[in-house]
């Protein structure tokens, strides 16, 4: 199967420009880029894509124990690199998708020319002496949660999942036309996104990178940048102004000011 | 008020100004008293989500003092800690994105720590340049409904447990109806696949190879009538009547009037059981194998000849087993020599739809098209062809399919 359709890469931008790829996090789809694409785009050759399982993937190429272990997701990073032959990317990961890319630079470091991670964290449940912010209990609750809207999402998927084309209308009646996500596959890679620990994978990134934080974030709180700042050699860290889990939908302007001139600068 | 029949109405004076009155008091209930009192919660937070107005139902409902509240707690804040996850990463990218979000199960927190279920609808309000200001939301109370949804979703879980559970039966008892491997016939390479069209269901294709004893062997595939466990138990008397008359006596033809016979005995009467099935004797013969095939209305198997070439080895004329008492079967013999290789298969392989809408099926020609591109071959390379093959046809293939390949290696130099 051909990798752009599995992972419904979408390339745009400035054709000859240095390549900066989005990966979105657990929860929604590249669509998580909308406000930021526009006025990257002006500088940079953008590549967007959907993690296998979650907006237009191809729910064909879904494998449950695949998509158990993070490495997964990075191989299909890795290989949508490949067949676009994409060099010297900067890897831009939201959330899930910032240690994602972690793994990816530590397994292919000559493909990357630098990492922004985007309210990253490498470890979402409280550990000895790590506060990652989560108890163990908190994330079956999140797991509890996303089964108490399951309901909601199988009608939400419904069309997406039976492919019907006699009835387009069934298509226009969703009232979440972005995000859309198959509930069972949501789980898996809910539990991969909150009970993975790759805190020690930091130290073995030899890549650039810069650590993207918001003021006030309940999922990545400050202490677990610094963290994530601290235990990556060389790395950078930039504080946005913002609330919230997703700076790139309320804080587009200074998220893309961050991005670019990080990405932008020569090395 | 009630109307008690066709007189009363506007027109009817009393009752007119019965409901005058009922109106004017609905008037005087102020808007302010709609919302403070409105038996939903509402809520207005500015775009970070600090709560910036909140009703009186939902003080009610959560315990807390509007001062608590206003200017103090973001609205996530009111949310249990997998609702505040769900709410990050869910709830308000979508309202962000779209500009509403609605029917969304979150639990609130009660100031005493208890836990209210509802359904969470926000709208964003904008300027009249577009620019989002602030967000409205309802929120209403959901227990009766949670405790139903519960229902539903623990109902639905069981369905899916018991459709497991039936997939596994079904693989189990498919297995049982065909060698769980291939023996090695000397001088011989065979190989076989099955296809399933359904994992809830049972397929009514069948296979074997068995010795006979002096160096023969037999060989069969068949395709019963139907689908479902009627249908496996026929596959089931098929394949061991083949085999014991086999032993009895080996000759194709005799086999296969066994078959009719015990077939036509075990199902005559309104509710007729048949199959299609072809039967082989192998018989070892120099460097090759002589290979007689006998077959009741069954597709006509393939030789791919070491030459390249592709051709069908009809047996015209046979019926279906288990129908009539009597019913004519024909056989054929032919040559298995060095490169050569027999390829045998059911019609869920031909009858593959490829057309969509238009109904076109894959058919004997494109078969003999594919057979010919593929020879010579070996019998694991034709089973993996086949099987490639079936698996580009994709939900075409609407029959379960069996093939089983047998080829004569070329002499090693």
């Amino acid at each position: 199967m051909d990798v752009s359709n599995r992972n419904n890469v979408f390339v745009t931008g400035k054709s000859d420009g240095p390549v900066v790829m989005l990966a979105h996090g657990f929860g929604c789809d590249q669509n998580m880029w909308r406000l930021v694409v526009p006025a990257l785009a002006e500088r940079f050759r953008v590549v967007l894509f959907d993690h296998v399982g979650a907006g237009k993937s191809d729910p064909s190429a879904w494998q449950a124990e695949r998509y158990s272990e993070l490495d997964g997701y990075a191989d299909d990073v890795l290989r949508i690199c490949r067949e676009l032959d994409l060099r010297q990317v900067v890897f831009v990961g939201h959330s899930v998708s910032a240690m994602i890319g972690v793994l990816a630079a530590i397994r292919e470091p000559e493909r990357f020319a630098k990492l922004v991670l985007l309210t990253p964290s490498p470890c979402y449940v409280d550990d000895d002496g790590y506060r990652g912010g989560f108890s163990k209990a908190d994330i079956d609750e999140l797991l509890e949660s996303l089964e108490s809207n399951y309901l909601g999402w199988s009608a939400a998927m419904a069309p997406v999942i039976m492919g019907n084309p006699d009835r387009p209308e069934l298509g226009e009646e969703l009232t979440n036309s972005f995000c859309r996500t198959d509930p069972a596959m949501a789980r898996v890679f809910a539990r991969t996104t909150f009970l993975s620990d790759s805190r020690a994978d930091l130290a073995k990134v030899t890549v650039p990178t810069l650590v993207i934080e918001c003021a006030s974030d309940v999922i990545a709180p400050r202490e677990v940048g610094a963290f994530v700042h601290a235990q990556i050699p060389g790395s950078q860290l930039v504080t946005l102004d913002a609330v919230g889990h997703c700076p790139q939908l309320s804080a587009p302007e200074i998220t893309t000011r961050a991005i670019a001139s990080f990405a932008g600068a020569s090395r | 008020m009630t109307r008690t029949g066709p007189s009363s109405g506007p027109t009817d004076p009393e009752d007119g100004n019965t409901q005058e009155t009922a109106f004017t008091a609905l008037l005087e209930d102020s808007a302010e008293d709609l919302y403070d009192n409105a038996p939903c919660g509402y809520l207005s937070t500015l775009l970070d989500g600090q709560i910036a107005k909140v009703n009186s139902t939902l003080l009610r409902w959560l315990g807390y003092t509007r001062d608590q509240l206003v200017g103090h707690r973001r609205f996530a804040d009111l949310l249990t800690v997998g609702g505040k996850l769900y709410h990050e990463t869910h709830f308000a990218p979508l309202l962000r994105m779209q500009g509403e979000i609605g029917g969304v199960a979150l639990e609130l927190r009660a100031a005493d720590g208890t836990r209210l279920p509802v359904l969470v609808t926000s709208t964003l309000k904008t300027g009249t340049d577009g620019e989002p200001l602030l967000i409205r939301t309802t929120l209403f109370d959901a227990r009766d409904r949670r405790a139903y949804e519960r229902e539903l979703l623990r109902a639905s879980q069981e369905a899916d447990l018991e459709r497991e559970r039936l997939q596994r039966l079904v693989a189990t008892l498919q297995r049982s109806l065909l060698p769980p491997v291939l023996l090695d016939v000397p001088g011989m390479e065979v190989a076989a696949h099955y296809h399933p069209a359904s994992p809830d269901q049972l397929g009514g294709d069948f296979y074997d190879l068995f010795p006979l004893g002096d160096g023969r062997w037999g060989v069969f595939l068949g395709d019963v009538c139907g689908k479902g466990p009627d249908a496996a138990a026929v596959t089931s008397l098929a394949r061991y009547t083949l085999r014991a008359a086999a032993v009895y006596a080996p000759d194709p033809l005799a086999v296969l009037r066994n078959l009719n016979a015990v077939l036509y005995q075990e199902y005559k009467g309104d509710d007729p059981r048949y199959c299609t099935v072809i039967f082989g004797l192998l018989t070892p013969d120099g460097d090759g194998f002589s290979a007689t095939l006998a077959s009741g209305g069954h597709p006509a198997a393939l030789l791919l000849r070491a030459d390249g070439t592709a051709c069908y080895q009809p047996t015209p004329g046979g019926l279906l087993a288990g129908i009539v008492p009597d019913a004519p079967f024909t056989a054929t013999t032919l040559r298995l020599a060095p490169g050569d290789t027999l390829l045998l298969y059911t019609d869920g392989l031909t009858e593959a739809r490829t057309g969509g809408a238009t109904g076109d099926r894959y058919g004997e020609e494109d078969l003999h098209a594919f057979a010919t591109g593929l020879a010579p071959t070996t019998a694991s390379a034709a089973v993996a062809a086949v099987t490639d093959l079936l698996t580009t046809l994709g939900d075409g293939v609407d029959d379960d399919t069996a093939v089983i390949a047998l080829s004569v290696p070329r002499a090693r130099r």
